[in-house]
């Protein structure tokens, strides 16, 4: 599919530091894509480009296969910040209706876009409460409608869950695969590393400024893998050596190995097959996004290794 | 519709629908004129307390009547009494004793006013002017001349100055009132709708949902949308007024009938003459010139201000404390108009006056406190000059305050300094 969004070679410089710094990637259309870092590696920098707050001071933007122009694109984005903001002593109803045209949607258009987000959300009786009357979960529901409200292309979220309870964590998420499924693509910015596991796709992950990441999900953690395999048996274990593998932990019936070079899991399965204990489970362990974050950005010197894109 | 338009139609309707503004709108007048009316009904009112003053007139001034004046009341005391009073006014009854002896012709001095407690200010004058005349005529008569004779020589003056080359009567009376309620309406206007968008666009800041409107609309736009919008509010909070006074002054001569046909009527005597000369003065003035300008300075002046008040509001943080602290200089600009306008309409063209007026900061003060003087006494290029300097400075500042709002309204939790703004309005882009 065509990518709705290229970004190339963006730069953007604070007198203090370099926030953004030579950042590239493409996101296909109806992918929900992921954008992680820290604290403070410049993702609400690199957003506020693509959402036309920010000029870039150079590199561009490409929108739907075209050179990025905020007016006009603006209308096809959906931006829900970190930092949610509503005015509260407005009508639920009528700040919706606020937003919406401001996205360049008519009265009439918009009115029936709120009826149906509402009533498919459980938000009906809202419409003439006060915003201030929300709580903070509720406000994030009516964030996330006044987002999507307007059927964008590109919808951004930043830490779209943070603040809700499950259920309804759950109601905006599978509106979040719904809206994928239609055709919309999803930036989603977060560190919270579990939801991205399950949710996105693809991701890249910026630190100081710089991509040092990218690729599906898949293909990250298998590139972070470093040939672990969980293996148990229905007795307590009689352990072997072999030069195809080492123990890493052992347990009474189960035992974590990682395979050496020049090996592969079916040598380290054939020894204890012909060794006669009988194998209740035989698996690979692959590192979590947790485990590639943390080891990313915590050890530098490491992450420095990996600041080639892999993918 | 275009953003802008939307921007301004949800400021103007989020503030004009709200309960407070018809409350608001309706109260502010009402207690300006119930405080006027106060005051006035306080000084007319003066002290209603009576002093009871005996009278022992030995040589004849006042004739043989009681009378009253100011808060004293006066009460000649036949013959019998006066000894048992000159020893002890109070004990008859009375408040104070007031001597005169027979040499009073002769030697003023020799009177005797005695009380037993103060009397207001002012109470006495009158009582001197009463005895002196009283001397005055019993003198007169001493030298036999006729006192009628003594006033039909004495000329009485009340110069009537005409102004350039109509026959038109000096106005500086009313025009100086004119002027000075005019400048104070667009002092009164600046303050509290500048404040206004300055808490209206930090109160966008803190709740962060700027971040999300600029994400739909240009911050300048958005900037705009809510200068105008609130800008809006005011000129309707001044259509409701001027209907309301439209209003009274047709209601008023229905109720009292009497008051206007005493108005217009214009004796030249009393309060209710000199009033009634003001009112022929404001009849002289140039209205629409004088609406014509306070409508053009209003606007020049409050989207000047507004645009100021609107880069300190997106550059201070939520507290409130430190946006009010930054806005200070911009106060006190409009203070200092204030202050100049109330020299102006005294002496319009002293230098400081011209000087105020052309200025733009504080033209739109200024020249409006001016302005009911006319067109030849304030120079028709000095208004002109001073329309093209605000309309100049005010694009000049809407556009410097446009860049500075663009890269405070995204900027939390630092404290910003003006070097810091001014770098912000020359940054490109």
């Amino acid at each position: 599919m065509n990518p709705i969004l290229e970004v190339q070679h963006l730069k953007k410089y604070y007198s203090t530091q370099k926030a953004v710094d030579d950042i590239s990637f493409t996101i296909p259309q109806g992918s929900i894509f992921g954008l992680l870092g820290p604290n403070g590696a410049g993702k609400t920098t690199l957003l506020r480009m693509i959402t036309g707050i920010f000029y870039p001071d150079s590199g561009q933007i490409l929108f739907d296969g075209n050179k990025y122009q905020p007016e006009q694109d603006l209308v096809h984005i959906g931006y829900m910040p970190e930092e949610r903001g509503l005015y509260k002593k407005m009508k639920i109803g009528e700040q919706a209706l606020y937003l919406a045209r401001l996205k360049g949607l008519s009265r009439q258009e918009a009115n029936e876009k709120i009826k149906y987000w509402f009533s498919r959300l459980d938000m009906d009786s809202w419409y003439n409460k006060k915003t201030q009357d929300l709580s903070k979960g509720m406000g994030q529901k009516l964030q996330f409608v006044t987002t999507i409200l307007h059927s964008p292309k590109l919808i951004i979220l930043d830490e779209p869950f943070s603040g809700l309870d499950p259920v309804n964590a759950n109601l905006i998420k599978d509106e979040i695969y719904q809206l994928a499924r239609a055709g919309s693509t999803i930036i989603f910015s977060t560190h919270r590393m579990e939801q991205v596991e399950e949710i996105c796709n693809q991701i890249i992950l910026v630190n100081q400024g710089k991509k040092i990441l990218d690729g599906t999900v898949q293909q990250v953690k298998q590139d972070f893998k470093e040939d672990l395999f969980h293996l148990e048996t229905a007795a307590p274990i009689s352990l072997l050596a072999h030069p195809s593998f080492e123990v890493v932990q052992q347990s009474e019936k189960s035992l974590v190995l990682r395979i050496q070079p020049g090996y592969s899991s079916n040598d380290v399965l054939s020894v204890f097959l012909s060794s006669g204990q009988i194998i209740v489970s035989f698996n690979e362990i692959l590192p979590s996004l947790n485990d590639i974050f943390i080891k990313l950005v915590e050890g530098t010197p490491l992450a420095r290794q990996f600041q080639i894109p892999i993918a | 519709m275009n953003k802008t338009g939307l921007v301004f139609q949800r400021e103007y309707l989020s503030r004009v629908q709200k309960k407070s503004f018809l409350l608001v709108t309706i109260l502010i007048p009402v207690i300006i004129i119930g405080f006027y009316v106060a005051i006035i009904a306080v000084a007319i009112s003066g002290n209603s307390t009576m002093q009871k003053i005996a009278v022992i007139d030995q040589a004849g001034l006042l004739g043989n009547k009681d009378f009253t004046q100011n808060e004293f009341s006066f009460h000649l005391a036949p013959p019998d009494q006066q000894p048992s009073l000159q020893s002890g006014y109070d004990k008859q009854g009375y408040d104070g004793l007031l001597l005169i002896p027979p040499t009073a012709v002769e030697q003023p001095d020799s009177i005797r006013f005695q009380r037993k407690s103060e009397a207001g200010a002012g109470a006495q004058s009158d009582l001197n002017k009463i005895l002196s005349e009283a001397i005055g005529r019993k003198r007169m008569e001493a030298e036999h001349i006729d006192p009628e004779k003594i006033k039909h020589l004495s000329p009485d003056v009340s110069l009537n100055a005409t102004i350039g080359s109509e026959a038109k009567k000096s106005i500086s009376d009313v025009a100086r009132g004119v002027g000075y309620t005019a400048g104070f309406l667009i002092y009164f206007i600046l303050l509290i709708y500048g404040t206004m968008v300055m808490r209206g666009i930090s109160e966008e800041k803190t709740n962060r949902i700027a971040e999300v409107i600029i994400s739909s609309v240009k911050p300048f736009q958005l900037m705009l949308g809510k200068i105008l919008g609130i800008g809006a509010v005011g000129l309707t909070q001044f259509l409701i007024w001027g209907g309301l006074i439209y209003v009274l002054q047709l209601i008023v001569p229905v109720f009292f009938p009497g008051m206007s046909a005493e108005l217009h009527g214009a004796s030249h005597s009393g309060p209710m003459g000199m009033l009634g000369d003001l009112l022929q003065q404001a009849r002289a003035l140039n209205f629409p010139l004088i609406v014509g300008c306070f409508l053009f300075y209003f606007l020049g002046g409050y989207m000047m201000y507004a645009s100021l008040f609107a880069a300190v509001g997106s550059a201070a943080s939520d507290d409130a404390q430190e946006s009010q602290q930054m806005a200070l200089p911009i106060t006190m600009l409009v203070v200092l108009s204030f202050v100049i306008m109330i020299k102006a309409t005294a002496d319009p063209n002293s230098g400081l006056a011209v000087f105020g007026s052309l200025f733009p900061l504080t033209s739109p003060i200024v020249m409006v406190g001016r302005i009911p003087y006319g067109i030849p006494t304030i120079p028709l290029w000095q208004l002109l000059t001073s329309m093209v300097l605000l309309v100049l400075f005010f694009l000049f500042t809407t556009w410097l305050c446009g860049k500075i709002y663009r890269t405070g309204i995204l900027l939390y939790g630092k404290k910003v300094t003006f070097s810091e703004m001014l770098k912000w309005a020359a940054k490109k882009n």
